[in-house]
């Protein structure tokens, strides 16, 4: 036993070097890994209210419809019904918390309504369309149609 | 009803023991001080699209960018204009900039087109998050394929696993972002950004578990598809009148 | 709207590539780690005693290279600072999270250790009889023990012998994992195989060992003294057959794809007839495959006298190491530049002085030699130890 080791028992050596870093690394382990890692999954639950916190910019149709009553009823009784207010007006989350500091700008006609009613093959057939450079003569969208009850 | 001091003493004093142990149970748990509404177990979320509805304005693709602060050429949407020739051969498709400004005046030519919105899949089965090396990335409990940016390395393993091109490196963060399902919306009872501003109703946001969400007339009565489905990602992005083929 | 580098329709996030030249340097610089050591126990295990003279030089060759194999990807890394967690929370279905354990391992238990074992005669040595910084380095490197009794040098070969078996499955661990993390993507077909991981291992255990007879040769015109030809041409022997070896393997994959034809292969076979022809198609296979299978099997064939053999296997050697840089860049940059839609292609745009630019890829590939140049001063590799015998 004796001879066993002092012929082997340098090899304690290189074992306790690897036992030292096992042991630093269990420490700093315990130490670093994110608390609750591993509840719902192989992930830090923080991240789930992390996500859930960012800011709204959409407020949702419904939101308008709390002060803009007018507009909200005639836009759901024509054939933008199903257009949601902040399409054409934009992400107006902002707007709902403070109406008066953040005034809304109405949205260009001319890129605007193109973008939905310009003429392709690839729109579905019964979707209204149009080739606006033959359509109106040059005319604006709005000077004919009421965006919030366009069909005329 | 009469009271004396010692009564009033008495009924403090049990206030003061409940409010005590109630602030120092808050202590130990960490508890949140209102009530946590929305329950994860409760909900299973994905979103069906229709092709013939969609109209390609890109409003979808606009809406996302300004509700997440997408970076300038990175889409978590877009939407692909799709013209299939007869007879087999390649579709011709494109996306200019992600359709983020619908698309420009096209060539009419007489084949089959049409456009088709993409998203990332929300996978049950996702292999983004299987190769995920630390856990930044991850299936909530509610069905929603998410990305812990405090937490990645930016190593970008699942953006090379992603079949359908969903994610990319955030140049500012230098960590993968992509489309959440608009979680922080979702959980307080709104719907996507992108749903909210698709005039035609092409997209809609479900809820598997709600008995009474429309996705389970859709999927029964209609001829639908996923993207990739050999893949076996089991994606929750349902289509509805999906062209063979679109890519 | 035309994307400027891109032709046909690529998916929006697909344009601009992912994974840099640091990605193909990676599996090259394990890939070296892996053939060193695998030639080093050609002679430690399979008692190929011809190849004696370059044991310890694999070892250290090995050594230098695993040494810089974290750089390429800390480097690559949004969040370098952030690594640690692959080894704090290791995802268990992630090939990548092995690559921390499997990493310290090898470093520790198979190569520090072995070197270790193998030079402790020297380094006591070496404790005993240097002057002032070496002697420092060479009293901490003997970890405290000064025992170099016969028994004890007995006892550190047989262990020795024990850790370079179980260090053969490590290296294929080590290498082997990488070809796993690009063979089992299924959303790429370019990678996704089950021959990768083997790919991977063949073409390595070539690389490393063709890097050996390389330093082995270089070493010896350097320090004027003559190269021992036996050991030089079973080097070469045993290269040629394991070059064969990976040269059947890629060549079944290529014929296996283009006989299946499925939908992905018109995408690929275009793809490799464009703008994978010179690195794939000339450089791969012609100059880095072909000519070295060439001229390593003249050898085995015909006798050739000792000069013109040198020359062919510098030559074969060299071309063989480009060879196969080559071929992990068509791995890595090929897989990449196609897109999953299969309608479309991008282009590499490499940098040249970012974090993930070619200096950077440049500086990376000289600092082994470096490394190994420092490890040969302190650990002469030309001095067998005793107790190792055949």
């Amino acid at each position: 036993m004796e001879k066993l080791f002092r012929d082997s028992g340098h090899l304690i050596r290189p074992a306790l070097v690897l036992l030292a870093g096992l042991g630093l690394f269990m420490v700093i382990r315990g130490a670093v890994v994110p608390k609750g890692f591993g509840q719902y999954g192989h992930y830090r639950p923080g991240a789930l209210a992390m996500v859930r916190q960012h800011p709204l910019s959409y407020a949702g149709h419904e939101a308008c419809a709390m002060c803009h009553e007018e507009e909200s009823k005639t836009r759901a009784e024509g054939k933008h019904a199903h257009v949601s207010c902040e399409t054409c007006h934009g992400p107006l989350a902002k707007h709902v918390d403070d109406p008066v500091a953040n005034v809304p700008k109405l949205p260009t006609v001319a890129t605007l309504c193109v973008r939905c009613h310009e003429k392709d093959q690839a729109k579905p057939k019964g979707f209204p369309q149009v080739v606006s450079a033959e359509h109106s003569n040059g005319m604006a969208c709005n000077d004919c149609h009421k965006p919030h009850s366009p069909k005329l | 009803m009469e009271m004396n001091r010692r009564d009033l003493l008495t009924i403090g004093g049990k206030l003061l023991l409940i409010a005590s142990v109630g602030a120092t149970f808050e202590q130990i748990t960490g508890a949140e001080p209102a009530p946590d509404v929305y329950k994860m177990a409760d909900h299973w979320w994905g979103m069906i699209i229709d092709i013939e509805k969609c109209i390609g304005c890109g409003s979808c693709v606009r809406a996302c960018s300004n509700e997440n602060q997408v970076p300038d050429g990175y889409f978590r949407t877009w939407v692909e204009r799709y013209e299939v020739p007869e007879g087999g051969g390649n579709p011709k498709v494109t996306s200019p900039d992600g359709a983020i400004n619908g698309f420009p005046l096209p060539k009419p030519v007489d084949v089959k087109s049409f456009f088709v919105p993409k998203l990332c899949n929300h996978c049950a089965d996702s292999p983004c998050t299987q190769v995920c090396p630390v856990g930044a990335t991850f299936v909530s409990p509610d069905g929603v394929v998410l990305v812990d940016k405090d937490y990645c390395l930016g190593c970008r393993y699942c953006v090379q696993a992603c079949p359908y091109g969903c994610r990319y490196l955030h140049p500012e963060t230098e960590t993968v972002d992509k489309c959440n399902l608009c979680y922080h919306r979702i959980t307080k009872g709104l719907t996507t950004a992108c749903c909210e501003n698709c005039p035609t109703g092409a997209r809609q946001l479900v809820d598997f578990k709600n008995p009474k969400d429309p996705v389970h007339e859709f999927l029964k009565n209609n001829k639908v598809n996923v993207l990739k489905a050999y893949m076996a990602t089991e994606s929750k992005v349902y289509y509805n009148h999906l062209d063979g083929s679109v890519r | 709207m035309m994307i400027p580098g891109v032709d046909g329709f690529m998916y929006p996030n697909e344009v601009e590539l992912q994974w840099s030249v640091l990605i193909v340097l990676y599996p090259f610089v394990t890939g070296l780690v892996a053939g060193a050591f695998i030639l080093a126990s050609l002679e430690r295990v399979f008692k190929v005693e011809a190849v004696r003279p370059t044991y310890r030089l694999a070892l250290l060759t090995a050594l230098s290279f695993l040494l810089v194999a974290p750089l390429p990807l800390q480097l690559h890394l949004g969040h370098p600072e952030r690594s640690f967690e692959m080894y704090t929370t290791p995802h268990s279905s992630s090939a990548m999270a092995m690559f921390g354990f499997v990493y310290l391992w090898y470093l520790t238990i198979v190569l520090l250790l072995e070197i270790w074992l193998d030079y402790r005669a020297d380094i006591v040595r070496l404790a005993q009889t240097s002057k002032g910084f070496l002697r420092v380095i060479y009293r901490a490197l003997t970890l405290g023990s000064m025992n170099v009794s016969p028994a004890s040098r007995i006892v550190d070969d047989k262990v020795g012998y024990a850790v370079t078996v179980i260090g053969i499955p490590s290296a294929f661990m080590l290498h082997g994992y990488v070809g796993f993390i690009f063979g089992s993507i299924k959303a790429n077909p370019w990678w996704s195989t089950p021959l990768m991981p083997i790919v991977f291992l063949f073409s390595a255990m070539v690389s490393g060992i063709a890097a050996v007879l390389l330093l082995y040769m270089a070493s010896m015109k350097l320090r004027k003294t003559p190269i021992d030809m036996r050991c030089v041409d079973t080097i070469a022997k045993y290269l040629f057959y394991t070059f064969v070896i990976d040269f059947t393997l890629e060549m079944l994959d290529l014929i296996h794809r283009t006989y299946e034809s499925d939908e992905s292969f018109r995408s690929l076979d275009f793809m490799v007839h464009t703008r994978l022809w010179y690195s794939h198609v000339i450089l791969q296979i012609g100059l880095g495959t072909l000519i070295p299978l060439v001229l390593l099997a003249a050898n085995q064939l015909w006798r050739f006298t000792e000069a013109r053999r040198r020359a062919m296997y510098v030559t074969a050697c060299s071309l063989t190491m480009v060879g196969i840089f080559a071929m992990r860049w068509n791995v890595v940059i090929g897989g990449q530049l196609f897109s999953k839609s299969f309608l479309g292609y991008t282009t590499y745009k490499m940098e040249l002085v970012t974090r993930e630019g070619l200096l950077t890829a440049i500086a990376l590939m000289v600092l082994p030699f470096v490394i190994f140049f420092v490890l040969v001063k302190i650990l002469p590799p030309w001095q067998e130890s005793e107790a190792h015998k055949a």
